[in-house]
Order: C-alpha cells, then sequence, then structure tokens
C-alpha cells in the first residue's frame, strides 16, 4: 500500500519533474516536457468524469435529505442534466453542409442549443458576477483607505495622487504648472506616472524575485521528496 | 479642325500631361531602383534551441540605400509542395466553378469543365518560391538574426536593397540551403542554468547542514501564527471552516503549496472538533485535498471525524465557482475564511463577502496583482514567499527549514546581482560623452563603452535567459 500511496507517486513527481528541467536547458528534450505536459491533460480530462459524478453524488445527497438549501441543489442538478443533455446530444445543431444526413455532425460553436446557452444564458451570468467588482473595489477602498495609522496615510495619500492622476479632473487640477518648467514633475498625471513606473515597479519586482526563489525552492522540495504533504503525509 | 475642336484637343491634351506627372510624382525626379546588396550568407547560430539563423551581406554601392528588407523562404520536400500545389489548384478550380455556376448560370458539368480548362490554360508562375518578408533593417546594417524558424526545416535567404523611394532593388543571391539545428545544449540559457545550479545547491547545502544538527531560525509569520486563532474563533463559534485552494490545478504550485496548507488548517480542525469544507473548483484538486485532510485527521487521532463530502467538486468555471462560494458564504457565513493558492479577478469578491458575513480570513497568493485585493480585504496576508515558506514553517522539520535558508543564499544572490547592475547602469548614464559646441554628438569613450556592454550583458544575456 505504501508504495501505491507514496513510493510510485514520489517517483512519477521526481521523473517528471526532472524532465520538465531538462527539456528547459536541453534542446533535444524539448519535446519531452510537452509529453509530460499531455500526460498532466489526459489525466485531467479523466477527473472531469470523476468531477461531474462527485457533483451528482453530493447534490443528489442534499436533495435525498432535504437538507438545508437543497432547493439550490435541486437547480444545479436541472441545469447540469440539462446541459449534458442538450450537448452531447447536440439538439438543435444544424448539421455539417458536407454530411448533411448525419444529425450529429454539426458543430455546437454557432449553432443548436448549447450555444445559446452559453451565449444567452452562460455569458450574462458571467458578466454579472464580474461586473459586481466594481462595487466590492469601492468597499474594500473604503474602508482600506481609512487613515487610522502613518501607514494607512501613507496608502491613502499615494491612491488619492493615483486616482486623480488617472482622471481628467487631476489634469484640470495642476494644468497651471508648466510642464517644462522646474516643478513639471509635480503635475497630477506626472506624478501618478512617477509613483506607478517607480515605486510601484520596485515593490512588484522585490515581490515576484521572492516568488521565484519561493517557487524554486518549493519545487526542489517536492522533487527531491521532501515535501510530501501534498500526497497526504501530514507533517 | 474648327477652333472650338483644337480648344478642346489642346485641354485634352493638357490635362492627360496632368494625370500622367502626377502619376510619377510631380515635380521630383524618376529615381531608378538601388543595386542589390550582394554576398549574402547564412549561418546556423551556434549554442542554441534551434531555429535561429545568423545573416550578413555585403551592401549595396549604390548611394541612396535607406534599408534593407531579408526575405525567407522555407524549402519544403517535393511530395510536400506538390500536395501544396494539388491542394491549391483543386481549391482555384472549385472558385472558378462556384463563380461560373453563380455568375453564368450554366450546367454545373459544363462549369466544372470550363474550369478545368482555365485551370489548364493558366500562366506558369515566374517564381515558384513563396518568400516572406521577415524585417527591414537600416541601411548601415549588413547583418541580421533570423528567429523563430522551425527546426530542422532547410530554408534559403535574400536581401533586397529599399531605396529612398522605396523602390526595390532587384533580389540578392539566394543562400543555399541551410537547416537550423538545435545544440545539445542551449547556450543562451547558461546563466540561468548557472544561477539555478547556484541556488539548488546551496538549498541542498543547507537541508544537509539541518541534518546535521544546524540550529535553524525562521522569523514568526503572522498569517500562519493565526491558523490556531481562525480555527478556534470557529469552533466556538460552532460555525464552519471554509477553505478555498485557489482556482488552478495541480499543476500550479501555489495549488500544491495550498494543499499544503490545508492539511495544517485540517489537522487543527480535527484537534478542535471544528468542521472544515473545502470547495474545489478542479476534480484532481478535490482528490489531492480529501487524501491531505483524511491524513490530517489520522495524525491527529481523529479518523472517524473525517467526512469527505466535505471535499466536494464545484465547477471549473471562474465566476459559476464565485457565485457558488458567494452564495453558500452568505447563507451559512462561515467563522472562518481560508483563501490559499491562485487567484485570479474572484479574489476580491471572495475575501468582500467573507468580510460582510464577519469571517475572519488568511489568504495566501502568488499573483502579485491580487494582492492589494487581499491585504485590503483579509485579516491576515501571506504575500508570496511566505506562502511557500508556510509548509517548512508549519512542519518544523530541519530539512524543510534547510530549505529556507538556502533560500535566502538566493536572495543575497539576487542582492548583489542588483547593486552591481545599479553601479553599471549609473556609470554607464554619467560617463555619456556629451555633445560638441554645436550639438553634434561627440566619440564615447573606451569606459563608457564598456559599461554600456557590461549593462548590455546583464540585461539581455542574464536577465533575458
Amino acid at each position: 500500500m505504501q508504495l501505491l500511496t507514496r513510493s510510485i507517486p514520489l517517483l512519477i513527481t521526481g521523473i517528471a519533474g526532472l524532465v520538465m528541467i531538462l527539456s528547459a536547458f536541453f534542446p533535444y528534450t524539448s519535446d519531452w516536457g510537452k509529453i509530460a505536459g499531455n500526460f498532466f491533460n489526459i489525466i485531467a480530462a479523466f477527473a472531469f468524469v470523476l468531477g461531474g459524478g462527485n457533483l451528482l453524488k453530493i447534490h443528489l445527497k442534499k436533495v435525498s435529505d432535504q437538507s438545508e438549501g437543497w432547493g439550490y441543489s435541486g437547480v444545479i442538478l436541472v441545469c447540469f442534466i440539462a446541459t449534458l443533455v442538450v450537448g452531447l446530444g447536440k439538439l438543435g445543431v444544424y448539421p455539417n453542409p458536407e454530411f448533411p444526413d448525419v444529425r450529429l455532425s454539426g458543430e455546437t460553436q454557432s449553432s443548436g442549443g448549447f450555444w445559446w446557452a452559453y451565449e444567452y444564458v452562460f455569458k450574462p451570468l458571467t458578466a454579472t458576477m464580474f461586473s459586481m467588482l466594481a462595487f466590492y473595489v469601492a468597499s474594500a477602498a473604503f474602508r482600506a483607505f481609512r487613515a487610522k495609522n502613518f501607514e494607512a496615510i501613507l496608502l491613502l495619500g499615494t491612491a488619492f495622487i493615483i486616482l486623480l492622476g488617472r482622471t481628467f479632473a487631476g489634469f484640470l487640477l495642476t494644468d497651471w504648472i508648466p510642464l517644462d518648467g522646474l516643478f513639471g514633475g509635480l503635475r497630477m498625471e506626472e506624478l501618478s506616472v512617477y509613483v506607478m513606473n517607480v515605486f510601484n515597479t520596485a515593490g512588484n519586482r522585490a515581490i515576484m524575485i521572492g516568488i521565484s526563489l519561493g517557487i524554486a525552492s518549493t519545487s526542489l522540495k517536492i522533487l527531491l521528496g521532501i515535501d510530501r504533504s501534498f500526497l497526504g503525509s501530514g507533517d | 479642325m474648327s477652333r472650338v475642336g483644337l480648344r478642346s484637343a489642346l485641354l485634352l491634351a493638357s490635362a492627360l500631361a496632368l494625370l500622367a506627372s502626377g502619376a510619377t510624382g510631380a515635380g521630383s525626379p524618376v529615381t531608378a531602383p538601388p543595386d542589390p546588396p550582394t554576398e549574402v550568407t547564412a549561418v546556423d547560430k551556434a549554442w542554441d534551441g534551434g531555429g535561429v539563423v545568423l545573416l550578413s551581406w555585403t551592401a549595396s554601392p549604390s548611394p541612396l540605400v535607406k534599408g534593407y528588407e531579408i526575405f525567407v523562404h522555407q524549402v519544403v520536400s517535393e511530395a510536400t509542395a506538390e500536395t501544396e500545389t494539388g491542394l491549391e489548384a483543386a481549391a482555384q478550380a472549385e472558385a472558378e466553378t462556384t463563380r461560373i455556376l453563380e455568375g453564368e448560370g450554366v450546367a454545373p458539368e459544363d462549369a466544372e469543365e470550363r474550369a478545368r480548362l482555365a485551370a489548364e490554360n493558366l500562366p506558369p508562375a515566374a517564381d515558384d518560391r513563396k518568400w516572406s518578408s521577415m524585417g527591414i533593417v537600416t541601411a548601415d546594417q549588413t547583418e541580421y538574426t533570423a528567429s523563430a524558424l522551425e527546426k530542422d526545416t532547410p530554408y534559403v535567404f535574400m536581401v533586397r536593397a529599399i531605396g529612398s523611394d522605396n523602390s526595390l532593388s532587384a533580389p540578392s543571391n539566394v543562400t543555399p540551403e541551410l537547416i537550423p539545428v538545435a545544440a545539445f545544449f542551449d547556450g543562451e540559457k547558461l546563466p540561468l542554468f548557472i544561477i539555478l545550479l547556484v541556488l539548488c545547491g546551496a538549498v541542498f547545502l543547507f537541508i544537509v547542514l539541518a541534518r546535521g544538527g544546524m540550529p535553524m531560525r525562521i522569523r514568526t509569520i503572522a498569517g500562519l501564527k493565526a491558523v490556531d486563532e481562525a480555527v478556534g474563533r470557529a469552533t466556538e463559534m460552532g460555525r464552519s471552516i471554509l477553505y478555498i485552494n485557489g482556482i488552478q490545478d495541480m499543476d500550479d504550485l501555489q495549488t500544491v503549496a495550498g494543499v499544503t496548507v490545508l492539511g495544517r488548517v485540517a489537522k487543527t480542525a480535527a484537534e478542535y472538533d471544528a468542521r472544515i469544507e473545502v470547495p474545489t473548483s478542479r476534480s484532481l484538486v478535490m482528490t489531492a485535498a480529501r487524501e491531505t485532510v483524511q491524513a490530517s485527521y489520522f495524525t491527529a487521532g481523529r479518523p472517524d471525524a473525517y467526512n469527505p463530502d466535505l471535499i466536494y467538486y464545484v465547477t471549473d468555471e471562474q465566476f459559476g465557482f464565485v457565485a457558488y462560494v458567494s452564495g453558500m458564504m452568505t447563507r451559512e457565513k462561515p467563522a472562518a475564511c481560508f483563501y490559499m493558492g491562485a487567484f485570479f479577478a474572484e479574489s476580491l469578491i471572495l475575501a468582500e463577502t467573507g468580510n460582510s458575513v464577519g469571517a475572519i480570513q488568511i489568504a495566501g497568493t502568488a499573483q502579485p496583482s491580487q494582492l492589494p485585493f487581499f491585504v485590503a480585504a483579509c485579516d491576515y496576508t501571506l504575500i508570496g514567499e511566505e506562502f511557500f515558506a508556510a509548509s517548512a514553517y508549519l512542519s518544523g522539520q530541519p530539512d524543510q527549514l534547510g530549505s529556507l535558508k538556502g533560500q535566502d543564499i538566493g536572495k543575497i544572490l539576487v542582492g548583489i546581482l542588483i547593486i552591481i547592475g545599479v553601479s553599471l547602469a549609473t556609470l554607464a548614464s554619467t560617463s555619456a560623452p556629451a555633445p560638441d559646441a554645436e550639438g553634434r554628438p561627440t566619440e564615447p569613450s573606451a569606459f563608457h563603452q564598456s559599461m554600456t556592454s557590461a549593462v548590455d550583458f546583464l540585461k539581455n544575456t542574464i536577465l533575458g535567459s
């Protein structure tokens, strides 16, 4: 059992990782990296079935037990099954002109129930969720920009410059400062660009360097089998 | 000829003369196309990943050349060429048939026959090579690096000079067929390979030293220290713990790091007898998370309390997943929310919803663009490197702590490179030659040239690899 749950997965992880490293530096092995990537895609494709089965099981159980919020589970099940039937059955899809007698020869990308559901149900719902982000940005900014302490005041000041500098109001406010003069850099739009190019870029790069080193170190730990927590080994 | 007729003829002649002068560029002298460049040679670049060819040529003797245009032709085998020609001819015949059918209304058989005859009577092409333009260089350049070519495929090249009036010269000589092959080792990545060896060597060395008993100290990470507090709060309030492992699959290292932290959170939850719920957006993550949580419950001595149904798959769709989780948070009001993994636009939606239900929130991600949102909306945030250090921090094992120390060597190396780079760039900038009294550029000093070369090497070779 230890062999199946620990040794073989660790061996696969080590070999796959080594292949990916080799493929980055040795051109003749560059295809090996792609093959390793393809293996992952194949496994992930099988996992779709696993995910679908799990979704059915969990929500059927909720409906069956009539536990709290079971109505939502009912909606999920109906939508899941309806989409599956419409998509796999290619309902309403025009057959391919080359094979007019074969009903399932058509493409779902441009016609049929699946396309309709994607275009007129899924996309608007997705757009709705995404557009809610604007309100969340406003509420988060309101909370984050409260001048509670010195750091918060610095944050508020910087945000003030950036927000104003990116609007026409900022331009109007400091329009009287000559751009070519000694204090041209103090114009709101110039300050905004300066903050983004210098402070923001420097901070971002520092974080990126830390992340890169962290990724390299973690990868090495996983390849050497030192970090096995992702296999369920606990501490 | 009548007087009116003569005048009309003169007017017509003037108009024609005007039109003719307009067509050739009125007032400008007509120049002949420049002479083509000569001795065009192509050499496969050594120590590369393949697909790169170095071209050079002798400049055109014509005085009014403003640049050169480089052309490439991919040589295909005879069989492939025949297939391509056949397919092209078939497509042309089909288009012609359709045109005759629709335009003239003749019978389909007649249309096909006429299209076939029309195709047979087409004049042969003057040059069957398909030349593609690769780029244009200025007149002072006589070298070009042709990149992004297919490996192990033969190519031929030629160059044409561009005159000051944009006229193209005749083609230069065509280079012999050249196959850009890959070297055993990609020399362009040598600096990266060395850095990787130093970094991995340092990590490995400190792991060995830690195993040998060398004491390792790690600073306190507030976000990880708060795990116990968050789980304890959930237990006291009798509410659940929500753990989101990002929205990427197991091939993303952030997801792996997230699963690692999940192990610790699940162990604490098992010890406190708290309920932990893990909705996932990838099936493989669900499987990995189940294994981890099960192991944690086993380690905590409570294998019977493990419920696999609390770790479940929702959907791969980003906003579908967000809609489900946000709805669940609003209904069930978890006492603690963990967001550990790769997040994108959904980060703020999730964190703000969690904030609105009053949950204690801990986030960790290596997505720099999402960090400000988590910092604004969560109580604790593991920023990039801290997130990857979580595994070592939580386990406390010497092996893992040693790897963190090795990482510090990488930071020192980066710091040294930054100092060298900044110094060189400053010296290159300050030693730049000032223009002469009339504003013309002057000859740069040898020092400036060497500084500029060093900066270029750092930027293009070391950072570019």
